[in-house]
């Protein structure tokens, strides 16, 4: 029984947290709050610099050839200071052009070519079809791809695609699990980018009309492992906010003092902080059990990159809320930085699927078993 | 990221199991409840078990081979765990006295101790229990006021009352903390014994909990004797010794021996049956969530398991797995019965009848969830410690103030 980090790993942490240590993300995230249209820094060089773009694709292709556990190590870093870096697109999206040998996977193991994948939900229990998500709470069903040979039409349109402003690839997973790859400025596709609520993050509705793409030959197995690669994802950066909101929230407790007594002497505010932790570590444990599953326990996959996605989420949403209110209502205004990882908790819940599918997928592979 | 064993660990796990296929046919049967507390030949076939556990090496696996033991470490502790439970054998009797309080003697007892009890207590010969908590002494232990008053010829005067006394009413021997000097702060002046459990004015009554059952018990001390050489780890030094088997408590509970049972496929069978109730969003949600508490208990535990082979000793955030999994099997148990209606009561025909009754108790068990959540803010959190009126004040002036409030 061995779970600690590899030297390779460990390796791979640290260089991730030096990287993002250059740039000052949060204070930019704040400035853009504040005009609404301030830029934040682009970390595409760096990440291009630190080989992200590759993690996931094989060495013989030009990638790093890295599991989806270490990307999860890198991606909770980034989640520790809500960094714009787009993994949530890019590595699912590398995860089904590598399982499908495109040839163009060294442009983009380079970096050179940004991919970004569709979020396309596999059929559930109670939602027999591929679909994805919708304005509101509507689940249309996923785009449809149709044509003789290599050469496909995509029709459809989803809602609230992480990292899909200035990709220059789409991977798109039709409603029957066979899936497409379409150039973003081919004729047909509009990538409309929306109102970020939460700014460190960059979402849009993208839509189809008839646009010429190429078929990828994988699986609808390997389809749906993207699906559980992005919920791998999300749930890795989640339990990186997660541990920076509990650590400012601590650091806090500790030095504000009411009643002449530290705050964080209140049981009040010390149970509700060791809540954030017990969920925090339950979170960290199902990254243990995703990553473990991806390489060594397939059949397990699904259940666990589901559980770590719902249990992170829980936590993240959690961990928002309670940063505020150990804060007081500083921590509920500009002055401060919770709102920013509120933002983040509040957009993060809803993407790809949101919680909920994640927690009735977990329900739908115990209740099958 | 490594599941399995060390070629070590594999030699071992598979020397454990082969004993356990020669030697299972003797072994009696595991009990769903705890119901056998209260049945004598069942107990008496759970010792001649220990007894043999001992004998092939399956008892005592972390206590030093000079005192009977195999002198191994927690994580081949843990491999006899779980080849006991893949046997679908009982494990050890005495849990309390060879995880807890057999560690404790071999820390501070004296030779004469250690040569007189510790053979006994690993073969199962004579069971031992822990006289620790008290009506008024649970979570705040060192407000113990159970007396031990020295008298002439040296020996002790116990007066007093303890709770929660797990075994009580077949142990031979127990080990109890006791206020010897009420004038200096609390958790100055209490004194370990080791107390004869057939001593007169030592009487042991059952404690009936919602199941129904009687797995604790009531001790009373009625001017019960103490000879001075059972004091373990010196007069007034009884805090530290008393920690001593708080920490093997923890340990003990970390290595998780075999669990409750409670796991998120079996929960997820008992509503799965009902093909309502498997569509109903309410219900998937609800287990749904359930089920990833336990999924992320049983990774939790893989991490501990792989600390400890790196030679740490789980800490006290380990408490924030009994929360987890008290609270999850709470809800479990209110959903099931959600699900099959007031037949999941049912206590003749029902699995889930005495988990329910069960549950509420565990939630103290071990110190309450509120004190788990105070230790682990303060400790791992390094959160500021509650101001505190016990401090520094004679623990007599202590329990005036007490009873004026």
């Amino acid at each position: 029984m061995d779970l600690s980090l590899t030297d390779e790993q460990e390796f791979l942490r640290e260089a991730a947290r030096g990287t993002l240590s250059r740039f000052k993300v949060i204070e930019a995230a704040r400035a853009a709050l504040d005009d609404g249209l301030g830029e934040l820094p682009d970390l595409w060089p760096a990440a291009r610099e630190a080989g992200w773009p590759g993690l996931l694709i094989s060495e013989a292709r030009g990638g790093a050839g890295l599991g989806v556990f270490d990307a999860m190590l890198v991606a909770e870093e980034t989640g520790r200071v809500l960094a714009p870096v787009p993994f949530l697109g890019l590595l699912p999206a590398t995860a089904l052009l590598d399982a499908a040998g495109y040839d163009g996977l060294e442009a983009i193991a380079a970096g050179e070519v940004r991919p970004v994948w569709i979020p396309t939900r596999p059929p559930g229990d109670l939602e027999m079809n591929w679909t994805v998500d919708g304005p509101g709470a509507a689940r249309p069903a996923a785009p449809v791809i149709e044509g003789d040979g290599d050469s496909v039409r995509v029709t459809g349109r989803a809602a609230y695609v992480p990292d899909a402003p200035g990709a220059d690839l789409l991977v798109v997973v039709g409603v029957d699990g066979t899936v497409a790859a379409v150039e973003a400025d081919a004729d047909g596709v509009t990538i409309e980018q929306v109102v970020r609520y939460d700014v460190t993050r960059a979402v849009a509705h993208v839509s189809l009309k008839d646009a010429p793409g190429r078929l990828l030959s994988v699986s609808s197995d390997a389809a749906a492992d993207g699906w559980y690669v992005a919920q791998a994802l999300i749930a890795a950066e989640a339990v990186g906010t997660v541990q920076t909101t509990l650590e400012m929230s601590v650091q806090y407790a500790k030095e504000r003092f009411t009643f002449g007594r530290a705050i964080g002497s209140y049981q009040a505010i010390k149970h509700e902080l060791t809540e954030v932790l017990r969920r925090l570590e339950n979170a960290r444990s199902l990254l243990f059990y995703a990553g473990w599953a991806r390489d060594s326990g397939p059949d397990e996959w699904p259940l666990a990159a589901s559980a770590a996605r719902s249990a992170a989420g829980g936590a993240l949403d959690f961990a928002s809320r309670s940063n505020i209110n150990v804060h007081g209502g500083i921590g509920a205004t500009w002055e401060h930085d919770a709102p920013l990882y509120f933002r983040r908790a509040q957009l993060t819940r809803r993407l790809a699927g949101g919680h909920g599918d994640a927690t009735d997928r977990v329900a739908e592979r115990l209740l099958a078993a | 990221m490594d599941l399995n064993d060390s070629p070590e660990q594999a030699a071992y796990r598979e020397q454990v199991r082969s004993w356990l296929e020669a030697n299972k046919a003797a072994a009696p049967p595991v009990r769903s409840t705890r119901a056998g507390a209260e049945d004598s030949e069942y107990l008496a076939a759970r010792r001649a078990w220990q007894g043999k556990l001992a004998e092939g090496g399956l008892a005592g696996t972390t206590w030093p081979a000079e005192l009977g033991g195999q002198g191994k470490g927690p994580i081949e502790q843990v491999i006899v765990n779980q080849e006991l439970a893949r046997a679908q054998v009982p494990g050890i009797l005495d849990v309390i006295g060879l995880g807890m309080l057999g560690p404790c003697l071999i820390a501070h007892g004296t030779d004469a101790q250690k040569q007189r009890h510790l053979g006994p207590m690993l073969h199962g010969d004579e069971v031992w229990c822990q006289l620790f908590s008290e009506p008024a002494a649970g979570s705040d232990l060192a407000a113990v006021q159970t007396r031990a008053v020295v008298q002439d010829d040296g020996s002790f005067a116990l007066n007093g009352q303890k709770v929660w006394t797990t075994n009580a009413q077949f142990a031979s021997f127990g080990l109890l903390l006791a206020r010897t000097n009420p004038d200096v702060p609390k958790h100055k002046g209490m004194t370990m014994f080791i107390v004869d459990m057939s001593a007169p004015g030592v009487t042991v009554r059952g404690l009936r909990q919602i199941s129904g059952e009687a797995e604790f018990n009531e001790v009373f001390f009625d001017d019960a004797r103490v000879p001075a050489e059972n004091v373990v780890g010196g007069v007034d030094n009884g805090w530290a010794t008393a920690l001593t088997v708080l920490m093997f408590e923890r340990l003990t509970i970390g290595l998780g021996s075999q669990g409750f049972g409670y796991d998120a496929a079996r929960f997820a069978r008992a509503i799965g049956s009902d093909p309502v109730a498997r569509k109903d969003k309410a219900v998937r949600k609800a287990i749904g969530e359930i089920g990833t508490d336990l999924l992320a208990l049983r990774f939790a535990s893989y991490r501990g398991l792989s600390a400890l082979s790196q030679g740490q000793i789980p800490g006290p955030e380990s408490g924030l797995a009994k929360v987890t999994t008290v609270n999850a099997a709470i809800a479990a148990g209110d959903l099931i019965a959600d699900v099959l209606g007031p037949d999941a009561l049912d206590e003749d025909e029902s699995e889930w009848a005495y988990m329910i009754s069960f549950l509420p108790g565990l939630k103290s068990a071990g110190g309450t969830e509120q004190i788990l959540r105070n230790t682990i803010g303060e400790r791992v959190l390094g959160l500021p410690p509650e101001p505190r009126l016990d401090k520094g004040i004679p623990f007599s002036e202590l329990r005036t103030k007490e009873t004026v409030a």
